[in-house]
Parts: C-alpha cells; structure tokens; sequence
C-alpha cells in the first residue's frame, strides 16, 4: 500500500484536482500541482524529499516541523502547502552552504546542543527566526523564543547556550 | 494525519471571498490562521467541502487606534503582530498581558485575533478580553456589513452568530472611558497548554476612580464566563482593600469550574480569586505611585 504521504506531491490520481503552486524552497523556485489537502510538512519531506524537516507530534504541539514561511517560523504540520504559493519556504538545508556550516549548526556543535538530535531543525529555525529579530538576545529571551519547540532528551541548557553563541557569532560577522 | 479532500479557494477581495461562501452554502469554511481549523481537519472533526483562505486578501492584517479611541483589529492581525505592538503595549495593557500567553510563540505568527475569537473556545483567551472590553465584531456577508457585540456574537462552545456566508472582518474595542487599565493572568500547566483558568480584566479610571469595570473568565466554564457584572461593584470608587474584595468575591462566584486533568473545582475557583485580587492590586498599588 502507497502511503497517502508518497502519493500526493508525486502523482495524485488522474480524477483529484490539484492545484498548480509556484513555491520558493530554499531559494529554488518550485513549480508543482498539488491536491489542496497537502500539508506543508508532507510537501517538505515526501514531495521534495527535504528530510531534515522532521514530523514529530503531528499536533502543533512540538515544533521540530518549523520551517520559515517568508521569514517567519510555522509549524508546517499546520500549514497547507498550498497557503505556500507565492511565497518563500526555509528549511534546516537552507542554512548551510556546501562550504559551510550556519553559526547556528556551528553553535549547537560547540556547545553541544543535541543529544538525540530529533528536535535540532525546529529549534534551528525558531532561533533563526528570533536571531533576525533580536541579533542580541538575552537568555530570556531565547528561552521565550523556544517555548513552542520541545526536546524530549531536555537538553534544554545546551540548546540555549547554543544559540546564543550563534548570536555572538554572527554579531561579530557583523562586524 | 491529514486532512479529507476539500475544495480549496483563495480569493483576492472581501467581496469575491463572500460570494464563493453565498454560493457554497454551509459546507464551506473560512480560513485565517488554521490554528485551530487545521488541527481539526486533520483529526476529522471538520470535513468541510471547500475551504475560503483569506490570506490572500490585502489590507486585513493591519491593527489600529483611532482617534476617538476606538481600537480596530483586522482578520488577518496574528496574534504576535498584538505581542509586538508599540501601540498595544501603550494603550491596551488588557490585550498586551494576553497576547504573550495565547498559544506558543510559533503557533502566534498565524493564528489570528479575530479567528481565535471566531472559534468560540470556552478555553480562548482572546473571547476573554473581548467580553471584558466590551468589543465587537464586524461582519460582512452578501447584505453588506453588521456590527455583532461580542455578547451575542458567542452562541456557545464552538459556535458564533456568524451567518454561513458572513466573514468576520474585524473586531473593535470601543475607546476608554478615561485611561486603560487592567491585566490578564493565566494558569497554564506549560506554555502552548490552554488555560487551566485565566482572568482578563479592564478597568477604566477616571483619576483614581473606577469609571467602567469589565472582567472575564477562560478555562472555567462550558463557555467563556461573561463577569461584568460581577466586577461592576468597583464602580464609582477608587479601589480599596473592601471593594477589590468584595469584586475578587464576586468575580469568583461567578466561575463555573469542573474538576478534570487540570485541577479540581475549588482550585480553579482559587485561581480566580487570586488573579482577580493581583490584576485589581497591581493596578491600585501604580494608582498610589502616581499620586
Ligand atoms: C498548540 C496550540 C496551542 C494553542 N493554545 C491556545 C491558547 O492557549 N489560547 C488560545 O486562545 N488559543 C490557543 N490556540 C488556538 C489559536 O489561538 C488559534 O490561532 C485560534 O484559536 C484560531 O485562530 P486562527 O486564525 O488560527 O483561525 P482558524 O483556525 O483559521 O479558524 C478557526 C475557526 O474560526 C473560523 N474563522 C476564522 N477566521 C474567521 C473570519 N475572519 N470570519 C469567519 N470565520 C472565521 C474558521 O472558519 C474556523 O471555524 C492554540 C492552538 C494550538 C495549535
């Protein structure tokens, strides 16, 4: 049995309307016909084959399904793809370029911000999110910005720790 | 999870989005944030035959004071765009202290004001205020535009008087009578969790006198606790020991609590009262300050 997961983005049945969408996913424009039912995170992972985004409570409740949708974190179990159309999606592979890590990979690296890793993508992204908004957070403020996102190993400290050394990190880009 | 199939439409203006909602009759449904409505599709709990997503519609997401006072908050305002707002922050302390506990921060950069208050959750913070502000909404359907005070405007847990074809548009809060003040307090088990119980309240003085006294109750009841009356003891009179007693009193009358996984009955009640009587003393206590 085809899970309903595959079957979407790649082919759905000749009788199901779709939709025709024009998404930006990681700077790569997408062109795609999709049923309007697809959520955003099926579209990510089985669509797009993008595995880093990971499926985790499927019940808005967890957060490591965070993406970026033009800038802003949502949980992409809660989004229809379609509401994608026109617009910018980020992923945890868009953070990296081949040649380099994002500070915020290198943070999590150096201050040893996963345990399991599980929810590594989501955490990375709400952070992105707060870092563009607030580039000098205090500790408060990064726990607040992470209060939607759970880790179940509760490496909570060192996730913390993490970001804010990313934050350093890029003030000091920054110049 | 995902959802059963639907139509899905997304329409440019307010005029086309009520015509595909005349014309599709009672199995469609609007989307706003879908932080609510999403969640349901996916549990099966709404399978409706056509979603209406409004996002595409220019000009809602914006929340303004007007010079009368009156504040107005479109259909598309998230519930962070009032967290973050400078205007918020300086005006409406009611909505400020309640738009930092609404959800989760993520869950906050789409679910909206006016969906929240649509979805008519006996848990929802938003409806709180709202009833505690005395706000309405505004909405707009194939007759043109009517204003439903939120009194009526909940029918009962998940149910509005919204008519199939009608949108809400926006929601307003009608201005001060003197300066707004008040709080919003809620027990939470963790952040993300709806209210274990929550106390939204708006006072408005007139120097130290209370002119107006609103006061509603979330988490503890089978509907949003409508405590207006309750609270009206305050009017008249600065605030006192006495009089913001006797209104902790009342307001905690006034809940309807049920034991479950989140407490007892009496806690809940317990709850009330203390958030009554920190909202009412924080306010008396910056009151003397100033004087
Ligand atoms: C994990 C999680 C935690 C949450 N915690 C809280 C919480 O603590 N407190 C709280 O108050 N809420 C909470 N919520 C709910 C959240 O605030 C939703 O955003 C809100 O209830 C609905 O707003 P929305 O814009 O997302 O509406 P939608 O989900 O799009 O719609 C909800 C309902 O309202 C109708 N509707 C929406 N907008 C309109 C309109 N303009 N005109 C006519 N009908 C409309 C829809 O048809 C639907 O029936 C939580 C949600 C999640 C997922």
């Amino acid at each position: 049995m085809t899970s309903l997961y595959e079957e979407i983005p790649a082919a759905p049945p000749a009788d199901v309307p779709t939709r025709r969408v024009t998404i930006t996913v990681n700077g790569d424009r997408r062109t795609l016909d999709i049923e309007p039912r697809l959520l955003l995170s099926h579209l990510i992972r089985q669509g797009l084959q993008l595995t880093g985004t990971h499926m985790g409570c499927d019940t808005t409740g967890c957060g490591t399904c965070t993406v970026l949708l033009n800038g802003r974190p949502v949980k992409s179990c809660t989004v229809l793809a379609v509401q994608a159309d026109g617009r910018e999606v980020e992923t945890v592979e868009g953070l990296s370029s081949a040649q380099q890590l994002h500070p915020l990979q290198e943070g999590f690296k150096q201050e040893h911000g996963l345990q399991c890793g599980y929810c590594t993508p989501g955490m990375m992204m709400a952070a992105k999110a707060l870092l563009e908004r607030n580039p000098n957070p205090t500790e408060d403020e990064v726990r607040w910005a992470l209060s939607g996102n759970i880790c179940r190993c509760t490496g909570y400290q060192n996730i913390v720790k993490a970001v804010l050394w990313a934050a350093d990190k890029m003030r000091e880009q920054e110049g | 999870m995902y959802p059963s199939r639907f139509a899905y439409e997304a329409p440019a203006t307010i005029g086309e989005a009520v015509a595909i909602l005349d014309r599709s009759g009672p199995e469609a449904k609007v989307m706003a944030g879908g932080q609510s409505l999403i969640p349901m599709l996916k549990l099966r709990f709404a399978s409706p035959e056509r979603i209406v997503d409004i996002n595409n519609i220019q000009g809602l997401d914006y929340h303004r004071l007007d010079a009368d006072g009156s504040l107005h908050i479109g259909a598309l305002c998230r519930h962070e765009d009032l967290e973050f707002s400078q205007v918020i922050a300086d005006s409406h302390p009611t909505l400020y202290a309640a738009a930092a506990v609404v959800a989760d921060p993520i869950v906050r950069t789409r679910g909206t004001f006016v969906g929240s208050v649509c979805h008519a959750d006996p848990q929802g913070d938003w409806a709180a205020t709202m009833i505690a502000l005395d706000g309405r909404i505004v909405a707009v359907g194939p007759n043109g535009r009517r204003e439903i005070p939120m009194k009526d405007f909940v029918l009962g847990p998940f149910t509005n008087a919204l008519a199939y074809n009608e949108i809400a548009v926006e929601a307003i809060i009608p201005p001060a009578k003197g300066e707004a003040r008040g709080g919003y307090l809620k027990l939470e088990r963790r952040i993300g969790d709806f209210a274990t119980a929550s106390v939204a309240v708006a006072l408005d003085m007139d120097g130290d006198v209370v002119r107006r006294a609103g006061c509603a109750l979330a988490g503890v009841g089978g509907k949003t606790i409508d405590a207006n009356e309750a609270i009206s003891v305050l009017v008249g009179q600065p605030l006192t020991a006495d009089s913001m007693a006797a209104a902790a009193d009342a307001v905690a009358a006034a809940a309807d609590p049920r034991t479950d996984h989140r407490g007892s009955a009496d806690y809940k009640r317990h709850i009330v009262k203390t958030f009554v009587t920190r909202i009412l003393s924080t306010v008396a206590s910056t009151e003397q300050k100033a004087a």
